[in-house]
């Protein structure tokens, strides 16, 4: 594919397009070419830029510079009202849809005035779910379907609307493995009707299965446009990162006798009344050992390490040492020597309007050096703050500024320093460089790694396999709630690991 | 697995009431209170005399409600429908007796949509927390309210600085052949017969535009919100602005118009007041606004729940005001035989609740016994112990539109 | 440092702006009506007398307990609309208490007291408890609680008040239990209050327990982030529990400066409202007990100056409630827009600065 293509078979063409947010650059001269009838896939690590550009291309958010071209003509998008009449949809990755109101309301919301909102509407659902072969009831309420189903509901809400070409913002992240191989089929007839679909993933083995070009976006900025028949995995992934790759390669074992975590037949019901989110899950972690939990995202993991940190209610038997655990408090476990570094640093992890130095505290405010008595230790907390912005080199002018100043790698050293710097037994790690910067994902690596020669138990949960399979002693897959099989990191590779997260063969 | 789900999706299932069931427990309601009256000899649980007390009590309270769950379902909480009800009597008043009542509900749309409007533009406009601006607004209504009553009325003939002159109120009409009939069958005393015919008299004699202008806003705001465009957009502000915007839907636009229309419902509800006592008072609306929100909240923000709870709440007000200590003893009975029976259903189920509920019953049940009748304050408190009881009872069932109350900014989708 | 002082400097701004707009608003609102806008200004702003300032400090002591009451619960984002039925409910008790003189002298006044914190405490916790167990917004649960106070305490003053006289009022408190107050302002021919000095402890006991235990630490943790407060092993049911106590504990002191200092008992015209008026204080003093003082005092002076509006002006005093609204409406808008400007600014700031010692490599989604 060339630049001096015909603008007949371009759909999309963004040029130099630029957006920065306080602090940080999201875009930098990103230029992408988009061919009518193709799936095209933009790939990069998270955080380099691609959700913005997708909402920039939606009307979301206005481009600081560059220009927008939909079917050869210059265009301005200042809402989604303008995207979508362009032809465009979007598919975002957290679902935008409305739990309370039925299928048909989420439809035709906003486009009423297509086939209005009663029977006419229903009947042209009907139509476009019938000729993609969507299996939906439109008048049931949102609330009550899978995630499958939604997504679907949510292709409908574009396809609805006549939309030529049609963004996918990492959309296998919610599904489970057969509703992905549902998913392609349905691109595929897309396609085949002569939709353009833009598809965004960090799955590499994914977008090669599915994409016919794909772009590569490192760092708010395009590397290059690549033919998927002729490019392999490790290609990508080197152009998704830069030159340096870098691997968290496992040194010689440091693992122990001694048992530090024990789960035994650990479960956990939905309270929605689905099905249930854990499954007599039993695993040890001793110390020294690094134990990873690989699985599809939304499989369970996060309601496992909920579970161990107190957080959700749970059936079962939870060790910490000699100690059953299971009806301690949060505080109680934490105190005993469970550190956290929670998956989503800004909702669990931090207060983001509080200097760092009273998050310095959270999750340890009843311990030293943060507590004297009923009272605050605030010359403590400061003092270590300063330690830990020193040794785990968290960039900022002062322990003053506020949490929500810091860059995302930032944030997250400030979180790896104060889980370390109470010598815990277990550390919980959920994606721990989810979002970060290659520096900062280097580091933390480095401290886990450190921590582990010194006897730490370390439980890591993770979406990115290189990671997984660098830093655990252990691997067990994770899938719908029940821990399905164990591999060893030193010989498994991550395309068998993937594999085996779907539910195919365990390898030995 | 299926059971599992079934079982699970049994005990949070969304209970809509078709016709016939509502027809059903219209009628049980109505058995259950000429039993209650045959049984304790307090005429006035069932009179028509208490029907019409009733609906003049509710009307106000279920309009400012409307105006409560038109804000709601648009996503802001309105707790300043309060304020926005003391400027429609105020309205009201000052336009009511100068130019008649027509012109006194005119201006009490404007000025609650005025107060509505603040609201707005704090709450959708600057992305003020909606309960602050609530309060900010009851206390500049309450100023304004007395600063304007004071300047507009003092001096007037008949009109002080607490209290408007006097206002001509709406001219009331019966509803020919049903009343007649009704009132035939009240007279003749025969157990549910007559209770049903006393329940028709008073809902169709000396009635006055506003009810029946009232009850038609209650089928229009079904039919707006349920069965239009314009609604669901509303609505999907309410329940998922992201969404909404996602998909090119002005959320601000929608917010500003259902909060502008909240006021005005809310000054409504504050004319029916001035109309209703033939003058503008100073704490005139005695925290119905409040009430109003609570009343839809135990409507689960729908139209047709708001208005059965504003009609409990009128209706236990139009007890205390006729032969009150009386009534309100009989009804202590009703309340201790249902909470028994609602014991019963949930023994199965709910253990604690339960038993909670029997010795509540017992509770009811000993004071029905020791005393001859209920001393005026606690009947004055029903409506309010009512509403505690009953979201103490059933607020995990509720189902409020998932985004109220939370401030939304533009550009926050994805 | 140059930084936090603009941004104290902002924040400082955001009230005083909207003090200046509400004067603008009101001057609107007198000069539509007809009303003379210089003179009613002129005698809010004359200087106050012995006795208006003795007024002042006591209506604002008064203020300042009720708006600490509420403040307690903004902090952690709980709405304690229910201040003002706490305050009545639980001077209504106390005065009842010191009435009956079970003890003697002082004793009876610090007993009174307690049984005062003990009321204000357990009215408010009605409404923490139905939230932790039952759901039920304490928004709603608080006004509703209201009213419940409102009718309970109608109820139970005639029950006590001596019967066939129109006197509806519990004992006086027998005047060894009075207490004279402090003649501080020289030629004024009344006290001030010997309770204000509550305000002044209430302040310190605020201001240690928010900003110096672990417990105000969880307090402020859950109000800024509930979950996060979560993870980090705050029992956010225990938390609501204990600052709605907190918070209605104090609530039970608003009543009793006066009550000592003036009243001496309760009666059908012992000031209500004042509950309400501590939510705007609470607002306007942004929770800070330092603000919150100003912000008392503020409303207790314009309270006091407009007394004197009907005389002198010929204009209601009413005027001043429309005043007080429009500030406290104002001021949450100019905090909003001061806390956004202030989020971004900060944001650029940390990142010029670093990105004069490295080149950016930092993006984000």
């Amino acid at each position: 594919m060339s630049d001096t293509s015909d603008a007949q078979d371009t759909a999309v063409r963004l040029t130099d397009i630029g957006k920065r947010f306080p602090g940080v650059i999201a875009n930098d001269q990103v230029n992408v070419t988009v061919r009518h009838g193709t799936v095209h896939a933009l790939v990069g690590e998270n955080g380099a830029g691609k959700s913005t550009l997708m909402k920039i291309l939606y009307g979301v958010q206005k481009p600081d510079s560059g220009t927008i071209e939909v079917d050869g003509r210059q265009v301005s998008f200042s809402s989604p009202a303008d995207a979508i009449a362009a032809g465009i949809g979007m598919v975002f990755q957290h679902f935008m849809l409305a739990d309370n109101l039925t299928v048909l309301e989420n439809v035709v919301l906003g486009a009423e005035k297509l086939y209005g909102s009663g029977d006419r509407a229903r009947r042209r659902i009907h139509e476009l779910a019938t000729s993609y072969g969507f299996d939906l009831d439109p008048d049931r309420l949102v609330e009550d379907l899978g995630v499958g189903d939604r997504q679907r509901v949510e292709i409908l809400k574009v396809l609805y609307r006549g939309a030529r070409t049609i963004i996918l913002d990492e959309p296998t992240a919610v599904l489970v493995p057969q509703e992905v191989d549902e998913l392609f089929e349905n691109l595929r007839g897309l396609k085949a009707e002569g939709l353009t679909v833009l598809f965004i993933s960090h799955k590499l083995d994914e977008v090669l299965a599915v994409a016919d070009d794909v772009t590569v976006i490192r760092r708010g900025r395009t590397v290059t446009t690549v033919d998927p028949k002729q490019t392999t995995a490790r290609q990508l992934a080197e152009l998704m990162v830069g030159s340096e790759l870098p691997s968290p390669s496992t040194e010689t074992s440091t693992v122990t006798d001694v048992v530090a975590l024990s789960v035994r037949d650990l479960s956990m019901f939905d309270p929605q009344g689905g099905r249930d989110l854990l499954t007599d899950v039993s695993f040890d972690i001793r110390r020294g050992e690094v134990v990873g939990v690989a699985g599809v995202e939304g499989n369970g993991q996060a309601e496992l390490v909920e579970a161990i940190m107190g957080m959700r209610k749970v059936q079962g038997t939870i060790a910490l040492g000699d100690e059953d655990v299971a009806n301690w408090s949060t505080a109680r476990r934490r105190e005993s020597g469970i550190g956290y570094i929670p998956e989503d640093r800004h909702r669990h992890g931090l207060l983001l309007d509080a200097p760092l130095w009273e998050n310095r505290m959270l999750g340890h405010q009843t311990r030293e050096p943060n507590r004297k008595g009923p009272f605050i230790d605030r010359g403590g907390a400061r003092a270590d703050t300063e330690r830990i912005v020193e040794a785990y080199d968290v960039r900022t002018p002062s322990i003053d500024t506020t949490a929500r100043a810091l860059s995302g790698g930032n944030q997250q050293k400030l979180i790896v320093g104060r889980e370390m710097s109470s010598e815990p037994l277990l550390l919980i790690a959920s994606h721990p460089t989810r979002g970060v910067d290659v520096g900062a994902q280097a580091a933390i690596w480095d401290h886990i790694k450190t921590a582990r020669r010194e006897g730490l138990a370390v439980l890591l949960i993770s979406a990115d396999l290189d990671e997984l399979i660098g830093l655990s002693d252990t691997i067990h897959v994770m899938l719908r709630g029940r821990l399905v099989g164990t591999v060893d990191p030193q010989t498994v590779t991550p395309e068998q690991l993937g594999s085996a997260m779907t539910g195919a063969e365990v390898p030995a | 697995m299926t059971e599992l789900l079934e079982k699970a999706t049994g005990t949070v299932r969304k209970v809509r009431p078709t016709w016939p069931v509502v027809l059903l427990g219209v009628a049980a309601v109505i058995l259950l209170l000429a039993v209650l009256r045959e049984i304790t000899g307090a005429q006035d649980v069932a009179s028509s005399g208490t029907v019409r007390a009733a609906i003049r009590a509710a009307m106000p309270i279920a309009l400012a409600g409307l105006g409560g769950l038109w804000s709601e379902r648009s996503g802001v909480v309105n707790i300043g429908l309060e304020g926005m009800m003391i400027m429609g009597t105020f309205g009201a008043g000052w336009a009511g007796y100068q130019w008649g009542m027509w012109a006194g509900v005119a201006f009490a749309l404007l000025f609650g949509a005025i107060a509505g409007g603040l609201h707005a533009i704090a709450t959708v406009g600057f992305g003020v927390d909606h309960i602050v601006s609530g309060v900010a607004i009851n206390v500049i209504a309450l100023g304004a309210g007395q600063y304007l009553a004071g300047l507009a009325f003092t001096g007037k003939q008949g009109g002080g600085p607490t209290q408007s002159p006097p206002v001509e109120p709406m001219s009331t009409f019966d509803i020919p052949g049903i009343s007649n009939l009704a009132q035939t069958l009240e007279s003749k005393h025969w157990f549910f017969v007559s209770d049903l015919g006393a329940i028709v008299l008073g809902l169709t004699s000396r009635l006055t535009p506003l009810v029946i202008g009232g009850l038609l806003l209650f089928v229009l705001t079904w039919w707006v919100l349920w069965r239009t465009t314009f609604g669901l957009r509303v609505r999907s502000c309410g329940e998922s602005p992201e969404a909404a915007e996602s998909l090119g839907v002005n959320v601000y636009f929608y917010k500003y118009v259902a909060v502008i229309i909240s006021g005005a419902l809310a000054g409504l509800a504050g004319a029916f007041l001035v109309n209703d006592s033939t003058v503008y008072r100073e704490g005139q609306t005695g925290g119905r606004g409040y009430i109003g929100l609570a009343a839809m909240i135990f409507g689960n923000w729908r139209p047709g729940g708001l208005l059965a709870g504003s009609s409990l709440f009128g209706y236990t007000d139009a007890l205390r005001l006729r032969s009150g200590g009386e009534s309100v003893h009989a009804l202590v009975l009703l309340l201790a035989v249902l909470l028994l029976f609602y014991a019963i259903y949930m023994l199965r189920t709910r253990r604690s609740q339960a038993l909670a509920s029997v010795a509540l019953a017992v509770g009811l049940l000993a004071i029905f016994v020791l005393t001859d009748e209920i001393a005026g304050d606690f009947t004055g408190m029903t409506p309010y112990l009512t509403t505690l009881l009953v979201l103490a009872l059933f607020s995990q069932r509720l189902r409020m539109p998932k985004a109220d109350g939370q401030v939304y900014r533009k550009g926050s989708a994805g | 440092m140059r930084f936090d002082v603009r941004r104290a400097a902002l924040t400082l701004a955001a009230p005083l702006l909207a003090i200046i707009f509400a004067v603008l608003v009101t001057s609107l609102v007198l000069a539509v009506a007809g009303d003379p806008v210089g003179e009613v200004w002129s005698t809010i702003f004359s200087k106050p007398k012995p006795r208006n300032i003795v007024n002042i400090i006591n209506s604002g002591s008064v203020l300042y307990l009720s708006a600490l009451a509420v403040a307690v619960g903004f902090r952690m984002n709980l709405f304690n609309i229910g201040v003002d039925g706490q305050y009545r409910l639980a001077a209504f008790v106390a005065a009842y208490v010191a009435g009956e003189a079970w003890l003697p002298g002082k004793l009876n006044v610090v007993f009174s007291i307690v049984v005062a914190i003990a009321v204000g405490a357990i009215w408010a916790g009605i409404a923490g408890l139905l939230r932790v167990t039952r759901g039920v917004s304490e928004v709603i649960s608080t006004i509703m609680l209201n009213s419940i106070a409102t009718y309970l305490v109608a109820y139970l003053l005639r029950q006590v008040s001596a019967k066939g006289t129109n006197n509806i009022h519990t004992n006086d408190i027998p005047v060894s239990s009075q207490l004279a107050g402090f003649k501080i302002v020289p030629d004024a021919p009344i006290a001030v209050y010997t309770l204000s000095l509550l305000a002044v402890v209430a302040a310190v006991f605020y201001w240690l327990l928010l900003n110096r235990t672990v417990f105000g630490f969880n307090l402020r943790a859950t109000g800024q982030s509930e979950s996060a407060a979560v993870a980090s092993g705050v029992n956010v049911k225990k938390m609501i529990i204990v600052s709605m106590l907190i918070s209605g504990g104090i609530a039970g002191l608003i009543g009793m400066p006066l009550l000592f200092g003036d009243s001496y008992n309760y009666g059908l015209t012992f000031q209500t409202g004042l509950g309400f008026a501590g939510i705007a204080v609470a607002l306007l003093g942004r929770n800070n007990p330092i603000g919150i003082a100003f912000a008392a005092l503020l409303f207790a002076f314009l309270n006091e100056q407009s007394n004197a509006l009907q005389l002198t002006a010929g204009v209601s005093n009413d005027i001043v409630n429309i005043m007080q609204g429009v500030i406290v409406l104002s001021v949450v808008v100019a905090y909003e827009v001061v806390r956004r400007y202030n989020n971004a600014a900060e944001q650029r700031r940390v990142a010029a600065q670093l990105e004069s010692t490295r080149q950016p490599e930092e993006v984000a989604a």
